[in-house]
Order: structure tokens, then C-alpha cells, then sequence
């Protein structure tokens, strides 16, 4: 073994609880590290999986737009025309060659699924209620592809929806508001004045409260039939891709290819990820902030020992060890201590967070968990490791070097 | 031709705090093998400050030193670290062990350092030498449990154990009973006369000087009789 390992060594031993107090510094930051960094991450990951699995990868829709040229402009182009309150046109959300816009997108090899959609606001009206909520038109099998509606069924199937011809799929928390059963018929009151009466045939839950209260699933000719449009009419078309990330990237190209707006899920759910970067900014300002004070425990502890060791410091310069020599005997006890600490701090902070990830938790209709959800990443507890020895090192290095630089004459002459 | 181990020509010192002060005054003299040799003079005459020049720890001088053949005036901090590791072996007035390793320990360290032997080597070797101070049944005991005069005797040991070419001691005996004090003069003596390794010794004990080769005695930074 090297002399100046050896040396080092001597020195921890020599002062056990000094040692264990500043690895006990390193450990407690990167536990906490851990846990907070798992817990904010496992929160995170919950609330955009939530997000994600009920929400399209890519949506298509037609904006209705109140701002639009006055036709006086169009006949008089010279002149200065003032149109003042323009009122908005009767203008169709209708997506014109929607079904051969699908048949397209269902070509792009980045696409694993398609469904098109005519979402409309209706009333839900049940004996003397009547509940505000949407309808979305769809053929139910692509629906399912995107979302797994099939999961999500708490009582019917899909292929009664099929084959009903007036049938719905309701959401959970709507269907208790209503009192609705399966088998039960309710009216509908479309914007256009149309009243309809619809059978359930299917109850869903999804977990997200902002679903279940509002949504009912009906086959897309069907709504059709309630709006009084052709078979072409469709408002939206929802897109799943094979991965996500690459969203943002085709929302130009299918905005250029098709004419309509394109809109992203990381668009879509802006407030969401906002929330998540902030806690994902929180967790690892006040990490290193635990890690940095550890550090400075350690710079204190090893300013301390070469204080103490300057006698020990003269003499090894007197019988032949050079400045790097000395450097490293104090590195070596600021690493050693770095790594100890580091090393027992995953394991605490890998405990903390599994007890914490068996802590029953319930956040009620919104999300659908049991537990405090704890993202055990290994990435984590190796970058946990290597800040908190790299931040050891840093804090032992000014100590070290101003210990090499000790003029051993000045101490030896007393 | 005479076999110099150490030769100083025309060595000067000044400090600069508070004032400029000239400490050293052409010192220029020179050690042969084997030769034992006191420093003497009085306080603040310069004889340590001489002394820490000479152990190439202190290099903020004019004129230049030559130990072992080797001139070491232009050598860097590394270097001398090495070359004092390999060339000088040091005794301190106040014994100067380091405190959490053992006897034997504390004579190895410089041996492990150099890293010329094996280890197992290394610790037969620090056996032999503590066996010369009579110190081989302390060998495993902590320094710090050690007496004055023991521990001057295993610093002695540590000095020995690389064979330097020259011992340098700075009040070897002066914190030590007339009893160690003849047991500290009596080995380095058969260093010298033995082993041939110079010794350069900075002393007020006036026995102690009149025992030895050459007195080489000191009065404000000059060399006056030697």
C-alpha cells in the first residue's frame, strides 16, 4: 500500500467519531437527496402518465376564427376599409376530408394509432336534471387502440357500443351524478336544439376527475345523426405516435401538409410540465444545497486536522515528502470520507424511500394511486454519489493544498 | 583528496521582518565523510538557522551548498523533498515522532517513502536499527506512550534507517538527563565512526561539542573558529 494511504488511514482511525461525523453529513445530504429527488420524480411521473394516457400524443382541430378580412377589403383592396365589431361567422369546426386525412397520417411510419373524433357539448338530462358535459363521436375500437378505453370499463363492453344503435359510453363520476345505470336511457340536448334519447351501455372510469364527470363515448355516426350532419363531419382528429418525445417535431410538418391547427401534448398540458419542472428545479436546489453544506463540514473537519497535524506535516516534509505527497494524505482521508459517507447515504436514502413508497396515500378521484409514488431511478443514486464525493473532494482540496504549502522550518524551529 | 560530503561557499541570509537583517555572513566551510561535527555559538547567532540551510528545507539563500556531491542550491522543492528523503537524516531537539503510529512505524515511513526494499525488508531493516538504540522491545509501542529520552532514540532510528549520507541533529541532547544524553552521543558516535556517515550537530552542550570531530563555533552569522 502507498505510505501516504497508509498514513491517511492512521489518521481517521486515529480520530473515529471526527470522521464519522463528517461522513454522517455527506450521508444525511444524499439521503435526502435520494428521497426528495425519487418522491418529486415519482409525483411527476404519475401526473403525466395520468396526463399522457388520456390525452393524444398529436391533436388536429379547425379553429374558429372571429378575425378574418371584411369582403369590402376584398372589393376595395386600395382603399382603407373599417369593419367596426365583426361578429364571427358561421363557420363549421368541421375538418373538410377528415377521413382521408386519417388514412394519411395512418401511413407515417412514427404514427401506432389514429381516431377520429366529433366532440360536441351537450345536456345530459335525466328525469328533472340536466348535467352539462361532451360527447365525443368516435368508432370505438381506434379509440380503444389510443386509450385503452376497454380497461377502463367498469360495467358493459365495447361491443355493445357497436352494435347499439343509440348507444353511450358514460363517464364514472357523471353516472353517479346522474344515477345512471346500465341499460338505463337518458336525453340528449345537442347546441342545435335536438333532443335524442340515448342508452348506456358502457361505464368508464379513467382516474381523472376532469374525465369522468363530464365524457360520454358514442359511436361517431351516431353523434352525427344527433348534430343533423353528413357522414363526413368530423371536428378532431387524435393521434398516438410510437413515441412521444417526437411530437413536437411532426407538429410542422402535419400543420403544413393539412392546413388545420396541430397542437402537442407537451402543448396541451404547458401547466403541467411547468409544475413539474418547478418541483424537478426545487428538489435539486435544495439537494445541493444539503450537499454543499456537507461539504462545508468537511472542509471544517479537515481544516481542522491540518491544523492539528501541522507538527506531523513538518516532519513528513523534513524526512522527504514533497508538497503533492502531503496533498494527498489529506485528500485521501477527505475521499475516504466522501465515499463512506456517500455510500451509507444511498442506503438511507434508498430506506427512506421505501418506506416511503409503502405509505399509504390516497389524492382522491384525481389520481388513481395507493402509495407515495417513488421513482427508485439508479441514475439517481449514481449522480447522488459522485456530486457528494466530488463535493468531499472539493472541500478536502483547499485544506490539502494549504497543508502542502506548510514551511516545515517555521514549525521545526518552535 | 580529501572526500567531502558537504561543502557550503560563501553562504548569505538576510530576514527581511521586521527589518533587513543580515543573519549569515559568508559562511563557507566543509564536512568530510565520517566526520563529526559540532556547530557552536551563541542564541541568535545564526548556528540553526545554518543548520536549516544545510537540510536544504529552507532555500532562501545566496551562495550555494553542495551535500553528497550534488549541487542542491538550484534544485526545486520536489526535488530536495526527494533528496532529502534518500540523503539527510534529521534528529530534532524535540524528538518529533508522529504521535499515532508505533515505534517501528515511525522508523519505516521514510524507508516506505523511498520504496528502495520490499516491505517485509523495510521492517527487518527498522528492526536493526532500533536494535542499535536498544529499542527493539518498544518497536510496537505507540509514540506517544514512549518517554523523552525513547522517543529520541527512535527518532535517531528513523534518521538511520535510509543509511544518509549525513545526520543532521539541532540540539539532538537538549532536551534530554545527562543519562540519555551520553546514550544519544555514544550512538552517534559509532555512526561516524562505524558506518562512516557524517554528522552535523547544533549544540550548547559544551561536552557534548568538545566530544566531537571539529567544533566549528559561531558570533553573529560568522564562522569564528573552526
Amino acid at each position: 500500500m502507498k505510505t501516504t494511504i497508509e498514513i491517511a488511514k492512521t489518521h481517521l482511525f486515529a480520530k473515529k467519531k471526527q470522521t464519522l461525523v463528517a461522513s454522517l453529513g455527506v450521508t444525511f445530504g444524499i439521503a435526502m437527496f435520494i428521497v426528495m429527488i425519487g418522491f418529486m420524480t415519482g409525483i411527476n411521473r404519475v401526473l403525466e402518465n395520468t396526463a399522457l394516457a388520456n390525452s393524444p400524443h398529436i391533436r388536429i382541430y379547425n379553429e374558429i376564427k372571429s378575425q378574418r378580412k371584411a369582403i369590402l377589403q376584398e372589393v376595395f383592396p386600395q382603399s382603407l376599409v373599417i369593419v367596426h365589431h365583426q361578429k364571427p361567422k358561421n363557420e363549421k369546426p368541421k375538418l373538410k376530408n377528415g377521413f382521408v386525412i386519417i388514412e394519411k397520417i395512418k401511413e407515417m411510419k412514427e404514427v401506432w394509432g389514429v381516431s377520429a373524433q366529433l366532440a360536441t357539448q351537450v345536456f345530459y338530462s335525466y328525469g328533472e336534471t340536466q348535467v352539462n358535459g361532451n360527447l365525443a363521436g368516435v368508432n370505438i375500437l381506434d379509440e380503444d387502440k389510443l386509450f385503452s378505453i376497454k380497461d377502463k370499463l367498469i360495467a358493459g363492453d365495447l361491443e355493445s357500443l357497436i352494435a347499439a344503435n343509440n348507444g353511450i359510453l358514460m363517464g364514472s363520476g357523471l353516472a353517479k351524478k346522474l344515477n345512471i345505470h346500465i341499460g338505463d336511457k337518458i336525453t340528449l340536448l345537442a347546441p342545435n336544439g335536438t333532443n335524442s334519447l340515448v342508452k348506456i351501455v358502457g361505464i368508464f372510469k379513467t382516474g381523472i376527475g376532469a374525465i369522468d364527470n363530464i365524457k360520454c363515448y358514442a359511436n361517431i355516426a351516431t353523434v352525427q345523426r344527433i348534430l343533423q350532419k353528413d357522414s363526413h363531419y368530423l371536428t378532431e382528429i387524435y393521434i398516438r405516435l410510437k413515441d412521444a418525445n417526437q411530437a413536437r417535431f411532426l407538429v410542422k410538418e402535419l400543420k403544413s401538409r393539412f392546413g388545420y391547427e396541430v397542437e402537442d401534448w407537451e402543448k396541451a398540458n404547458e401547466t403541467l410540465l411547468a409544475s413539474s419542472i418547478i418541483r424537478n428545479i426545487m428538489t435539486y436546489v435544495v439537494s445541493v444545497t444539503l450537499l454543499v453544506v456537507a461539504g462545508f463540514g468537511i472542509y471544517n473537519i479537515i481544516n481542522m486536522t491540518v491544523y492539528d497535524k501541522m507538527k506531523d506535516i513538518a516532519i513528513l516534509k523534513a524526512i522527504g515528502f514533497d508538497g503533492a505527497n502531503i496533498t494527498e494524505v489529506f485528500m485521501y482521508q477527505a475521499v475516504f470520507i466522501g465515499i463512506m459517507g456517500g455510500l451509507a447515504g444511498l442506503s438511507l436514502g434508498f430506506t427512506l424511500s421505501f418506506i416511503l413508497s409503502r405509505t399509504p396515500f390516497t389524492a382522491g378521484e384525481v389520481l388513481g394511486i395507493k402509495f407515495f409514488p417513488v421513482n427508485f431511478d439508479p441514475r439517481f443514486y449514481i449522480f447522488g454519489l459522485v456530486f457528494g464525493v466530488l463535493t468531499t473532494c472539493l472541500a478536502g482540496y483547499f485544506p490539502a493544498r494549504k497543508a502542502s504549502k506548510i514551511d516545515p522550518v517555521a514549525i521545526l524551529r518552535g | 583528496m580529501k572526500n567531502l560530503v558537504l561543502r557550503a561557499n560563501n553562504v548569505n541570509k538576510y530576514f527581511y521582518e521586521p527589518e533587513k537583517f543580515q543573519v549569515l555572513k559568508n559562511i563557507t566551510f566543509d564536512v568530510e565523510k565520517g566526520e563529526f561535527v559540532a556547530i557552536i555559538g551563541k542564541s541568535g547567532c545564526g548556528k540553526s538557522t545554518l543548520l536549516y540551510l544545510l537540510s536544504t528545507m529552507d532555500t532562501d539563500y545566496e551562495g550555494s551548498i553542495e551535500i553528497a556531491g550534488e549541487a542542491v542550491t538550484q534544485k526545486t522543492k520536489n526535488e530536495l523533498a526527494n533528496f532529502r528523503n534518500q540523503h539527510i537524516g534529521f534528529i530534532f531537539q524535540f524528538h518529533y515522532l508522529l504521535p499515532e503510529f508505533s515505534a517501528l512505524q515511525n522508523v519505516m515511513i521514510p524507508a516506505l517513502k523511498l520504496g528502495k526494499y520490499s516491505r517485509k525488508e523495510i521492517e527487518e531493516r527498522a528492526y536493526q536499527k532500533l536494535r542499535l538504540l536498544d529499542m527493539q522491545d518498544h518497536a510496537l509501542k505507540m509514540s506517544s506512550k514512549l518517554s523523552g529520552g525513547q522517543q529520541q532514540r527512535v527518532a535517531i532510528a528513523r534518521a538511520l534507517i535510509n543509511d544518509p549520507t549525513i545526520i543532521m541533529g539541532d540540539e539532538p541532547t537538549g532536551n534530554l538527563d545527562k543519562q540519555n544524553t551520553q546514550r544519544v552521543f555514544d550512538v552517534l558516535r559509532d555512526i561516524s565512526g562505524q558506518f562512516k556517515q557524517s554528522i552535523v550537530a547544533v549544540t550548547h552542550d559544551s561536552d557534548f561539542a568538545n566530544s566531537c570531530d571539529r567544533i566549528i563555533e559561531m558570533s553573529d552569522g560568522e564562522i569564528i573558529k573552526m
